[in-house]
């Protein structure tokens, strides 16, 4: 972290964590250790603990965050899936989706191979997943298995690697400081999420989606959503927008951030569930933090990439190291043949 | 330490949370539980406080676990298994029920899965007569029911990998042992409900929603 604008940006978070923890522990002396006050505790010191590892992934550079990512991936997949009921005959195309088909998604985002990040999942996974479901010669309930394994892999591999890769946006004028635009994502999605619940608590009376989550209120919503635009543009000066395109950004954000939740509540409760998991005290699953982000993420990518006129598909073709390896492979005809068997023997 | 990493590994892999409130009042236990995977003993072992962990010990078929000098080390060095065997010719002079006993009385808590095999479905099958036959000759035994929870989908039976999902060891509160006048098979009966039972809403208390 050699930028002194992302110490700034960590600096802040610290302080506002600071108060939070503070304040959490006043009320606590004051009022005593009540559920919703240990509950409130849990949430901050989880906070913490979050921002910790978020902003360490960043300081360790390229590697360090599509690393994190690529964990955050699996453990949400893993909580998707969990929650999922999948019979015995889709143990085999998980474990394909598990160990081969995230980690290699993330090795060409890392590389980085543009195209092939984009396409990697929704077209050849997408692919293979029914046709290895089909192998297995379960018909039961068939669309649906398929359709559940794919959604999972589309929001929580494909949506969140588009996170990570902001850090190789190719914006004129901004090279080098893409962390930036990662952290103020993160924190401008993450900051209306709770202020959307703190307003909500505080003014909420129209439940927008009352069966699908109890919480999201209009009031929330827009009071919340206007503090957390609010946020975003004053921290225009992180990022590569001037403060009215810094603001239409953060109000995009806080769209997606609301609808990604929403989506994956109404995902969540289709499976019978209040919680992704268990991963977070005081919060849920890894998921249960990440919902929002899961829109937010690809969508803000994409706008900011046409927004500037990157071409990410030509400065990021195939990487030389990629097709040396490949051709290697491929010149050695056993190589080619010696994966059959392989391949036939992991099914 | 081998037991130690070994069990942290296990509760990483599968989710299984790590049991800390067992008390200590000398009684010997049972633990007896559903079986659908081969990491069934292991989850319930690695679920157990460290010190209580060291005198656990699951029963196993000794068909299974005497293959192979992995599965040798594994059963007598790490998880120091009460291998029972299931051909009936060798049941008969290798007496499994007093190998239990032997275990009991030195000190040791049983891991043991009363339906015998692994089930291949969801359901859990009709409970073996062992766990009776424990209880009527050592009356003092504490009998634990657990449910566990989704590793026949993290480990189905016929299946080489292990799929990175999440389960749970849920532990009930002890069984009472055979009633005045109980039949053998009611009592078994009553194991098996009690199983259920913990199985049945059990999932851990959630919090509110909200970031």
């Amino acid at each position: 972290m050699k930028d002194p604008e992302l110490l700034y940006l960590v600096g802040g978070v610290v302080a506002v964590l600071l108060v939070a923890s503070i304040v959490t522990r006043l009320l606590i002396r004051k009022r005593g250790e009540t559920p919703v006050l240990v509950n409130l505790r849990q949430r901050v010191n989880a906070w913490w603990w979050m921002m910790l590892v978020f902003s360490a992934s960043l300081a360790l550079g390229r590697g360090g965050v599509f690393g994190f990512y690529t964990l955050l991936s699996f453990l949400a997949l893993r909580e998707f899936i969990t929650l999922s009921p999948t019979p015995r005959g889709d143990h085999r195309t998980l474990t394909w989706v598990f160990f081969l088909i995230l980690p290699l998604h993330y090795l060409f985002a890392w590389a980085p191979w543009y195209g092939m990040f984009l396409i990697w999942i929704p077209v050849y996974a997408f692919v293979f997943i029914p046709i290895r479901s089909a192998l297995a010669g379960d018909t039961d309930r068939f669309l649906e298995r398929t359709s559940r394994i794919q959604w999972g892999v589309l929001t929580c591999v494909y949506f969140l690697s588009h996170l990570p890769m902001l850090l190789y946006l190719p914006i004129p004028g901004y090279e080098g400081q893409n962390a930036k635009l990662l952290f103020f994502v993160v924190l401008v999605t993450q900051i209306s999420d709770v202020m959307q619940y703190v307003f909500g608590k505080l003014f909420g009376k129209t439940r927008i989606a009352p069966k699908v989550s109890p919480s999201k209120t209009r009031e929330g919503l827009l009071y919340g959503g206007a503090a957390a635009t609010l946020i975003g543009t004053a921290l225009w000066w992180t990022t590569p927008f001037t403060p009215i395109a810094a603001a239409a950004m953060s109000a995009l954000l806080v769209a997606a951030g609301f609808f990604g939740g929403l989506v994956m509540s109404a995902v969540k409760r289709s499976l019978g569930a209040k919680d992704w998991g268990s991963g977070i005290p005081g919060h849920g699953g890894v998921l249960d933090r990440l919902d929002s982000l899961l829109f937010a993420g690809p969508i803000f990518f994409h706008i900011t990439g046409y927004y500037f006129g990157t071409h990410m598909a030509s400065t990021y073709s195939q990487p030389g190291w990629m097709k040396g390896l490949l051709r290697l492979w491929l010149d050695q005809s056993p190589g080619v043949i010696n994966v059959f068997p392989l391949v036939a023997w992991l099914g | 330490m081998t037991s130690t990493i070994l069990a942290f590994l296990v509760r990483l892999a599968t989710g299984v949370r790590l049991l800390r409130d067992l008390p200590e009042d000398g009684k010997r236990r049972v633990y007896f539980a559903n079986h659908s995977s081969h990491l069934d003993s292991l989850v319930i072992w690695a679920a157990l406080p460290g010190r209580q962990r060291a005198w656990t010990r699951p029963v196993a078929a000794a068909e299974y676990w005497e293959k192979g000098a992995l599965r040798r080390w594994l059963s007598g060095r790490i998880f120091k298994a009460v291998l029972i065997p299931r051909d009936p010719a060798r049941m008969r002079h290798e007496d499994p029920l007093g190998r239990m006993l032997n275990a009991l009385d030195s000190g040791a808590d049983l891991i043991l899965f009363p339906e015998g095999a692994r089930s291949e479905t969801d359901e859990i099958g009709p409970f073996k007569p062992g766990l009776h036959h424990l209880v009527s000759q050592r009356p003092d035994l504490v009998l634990i029911p657990v449910f566990l929870e989704n590793l026949n989908r993290i480990l189905p039976k016929g299946e080489l990998f292990p799929l990175p999902l999440m389960g749970q060891a849920v532990f009930g509160p002890p069984l009472p042992g055979p009633f005045e006048g109980e039949t053998r098979a009611a009592f078994l009966e009553r194991a098996r409900d009690s199983v259920l039972a913990v199985s049945r809403g059990n999932l851990s208390p959630l919090p509110d929603e909200g970031p």
